[in-house]
């Protein structure tokens, strides 16, 4: 069931893909690799709906004071002094950016 | 509907997922399948799964307490629902949304009520076991345009439950005696971000674990007057902690002896520490970030599992040496373990594989696997007579 919903994410990823920047774009394999990681590792703080949790909800309500290049930031590096790990051991500068832009856009539930 | 169907389901009532089965429910637990908001209940003696039962909400991170007949399950989701669950039925009693993002929750001493720890809107709810019906409803302190994120709530001897208040850094004592007049006592100032807390076995003391500053809060709840102390302040002082991707979570708090183990924030180490001067005795490096340290139930050994990226072992650690016995390659997404009543098995959830494993404790062997949807957390029946759990 979760891995048809990654299928289809990722169809939906493809199908959209042009509205998104295409610079450096993941390929489909490391997309889908990265909206597990969004569900379940990042969902352990946020939830795997992402509708919240110790950390804040990351619905595209909430993210909108921001641009997707302040959370690419706040992703890669954190945010010290608080639970919000940094990812750029695990993350390129890309990838995060595109994990911010799908944010914003909003992942459906 | 068809009534040749209707005909169907009443003759073999299987089909409806409805027949009872008339046992005892001491050998049953349930395992959560989180990304399918399902769980399944096993019957441990048997290594099989007995129901499955759907229309749980979103699960993560969901946690479960007993009836003390031990036939219900109370399941706490992520999104502020409440499910009981009657195991000989394979069914829900009840469900209801009582918030709208919860963490978790616990049973009182006389089994009549039901506690919830919510992030959304901040603070702790208190329902009747039998029908789910609001008892009481404590907000948390404003904080910002909110209110505190609730965390750690544990039940304590006396009808009592306490919690911790994320953003505010407090640590609130609810008694319930009289539920139509809850009496709350705060105590403020504890310690930055508690994030998890818990109650030693024998209900005396709450601890809770801080995320901003080193050290945990202590409260004695055989003399509460005394107020909350900070325990393990000096530790890890100076030195560079590793991020943390994972919160590590104090339920189920290893002790053995006089010797607690847990796990250590942002560092690759189980803490030892002695329970009569609450002074760290030992440090043991392992694996990763612990998540859970659990002790088998009489205490010989504990069992560790680890935060991303490194969640896809298990070790085992003997308590009397302090040395790791054995590294298990469990598999990734090893989110949660939990033990047979009597300690002979442990049974492990991997997320990405799909499955739960059964270990042997004795030598640390499989002995066999269950599939599951994203198994998450693993709770069996005997936890309706632990404190705290
Ligand atoms: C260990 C817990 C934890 C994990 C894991 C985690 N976060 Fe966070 N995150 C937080 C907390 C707590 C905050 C709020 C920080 C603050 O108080 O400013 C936060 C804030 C954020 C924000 C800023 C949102 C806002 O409204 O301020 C973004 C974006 C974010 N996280 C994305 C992620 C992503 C993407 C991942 C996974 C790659 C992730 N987080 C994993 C705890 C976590």
């Amino acid at each position: 069931m979760a891995s048809i919903r990654l299928i289809l994410l990722s169809f939906l990823v493809l199908l959209t893909g042009p509205t998104l920047a295409s610079a450096g774009e993941p390929t489909p394999a490391r997309q889908a690799e990265l909206l597990y990681l969004l569900r379940h590792d990042c969902g352990s703080c946020h939830g795997m709906r992402l509708a919240g949790g110790l950390g804040p909800a990351l619905t595209p309500e909430q993210l909108r004071p921001y641009t997707s290049e302040q959370l690419g930031a706040t992703i890669m590096h954190g945010r010290p002094g608080t639970p919000m790990p940094p990812w750029r051991h695990f993350l390129t500068q890309d990838e995060a950016l595109w994990l911010a832009r799908r944010l914003k856009q909003g992942l459906g539930r | 509907m068809k009534s040749w169907i209707l005909a169907l389901l009443l003759l073999f009532p299987a089909l409806a997922g409805a027949d009872c089965q008339i046992r005892g429910t001491g050998d049953l637990g349930v395992i959560i399948e989180r990304a399918s908001g399902s769980l399944q209940v096993v019957d441990t003696s048997h290594h099989e799964a007995i129901f499955h039962v759907a229309g749980l909400g979103d699960l993560s991170h969901a946690s479960v307490v007993y009836s003390r007949d031990e036939r219900y399950a109370y399941v706490f989701g992520r999104d502020g629902g409440l499910t009981k669950v009657d195991l000989l039925c394979g069914r829900i009693v009840k469900r209801i949304l009582q918030g709208g993002n919860s963490i978790g929750g616990a049973i009182s001493q006389n089994g009549r009520l039901v506690a919830v720890s919510n992030y959304e809107p901040g603070g702790v709810k208190v329902f009747s076991t039998d029908d789910l019906s609001l008892v009481a409803d404590i907000p948390a302190t404003p904080f910002k345009d909110k209110h505190s994120k609730t965390v750690g709530l544990v039940d304590a001897p006396g009808e009592r439950f306490v919690f911790s208040l994320y953003d505010t850094g407090e640590i609130w004592l609810l008694e319930m005696k009289d539920p139509a007049h809850p009496k709350v006592t705060k105590f403020t100032g504890i310690g930055r971000l508690p994030y998890d807390g818990l109650i030693t076995p024998d209900g005396r003391y709450y601890i809770a674990g801080l995320f901003g500053e080193d050290g945990l809060a202590l409260l004695d709840l055989w003399q509460p007057e005394k107020g909350v102390r900070r325990i393990l302040d000096h530790y890890g002082k100076g030195e560079q902690k590793l991020p943390v991707y994972k919160m590590p979570h104090l339920e189920g708090w290893a002790i053995a002896g006089n010797r607690a183990f847990f796990p250590a924030v942002g560092r690759h180490e189980v803490l030892v520490m002695d329970m009569e001067s609450w002074k760290l005795v030992g440090r043991i490096p392992v694996h990763g970030q612990p998540v859970f340290v659990m002790a088998r139930p009489d205490g010989r050994q504990l069992w560790v599992n680890f935060a991303f990226p490194n969640n896809d072992k298990v070790q085992v650690i003997d308590s009397e040496n302090l040395k790791i016995i054995k590294t298990l390659d469990t598999g990734k997404g090893t989110l949660h373990m939990e033990f047979t009543p009597r300690g002979e098995e442990v049974w492990i959830s991997v997320r990405d594989r799909d499955q739960v494993q059964v270990y042997d404790t004795d030598n640390q062997t499989l002995k066999a696997t269950l599939p599951a949807k994203k198994p998450s957390g693993i709770f069996f029946t005997n936890r309706a007579h632990r404190t705290g759990l």
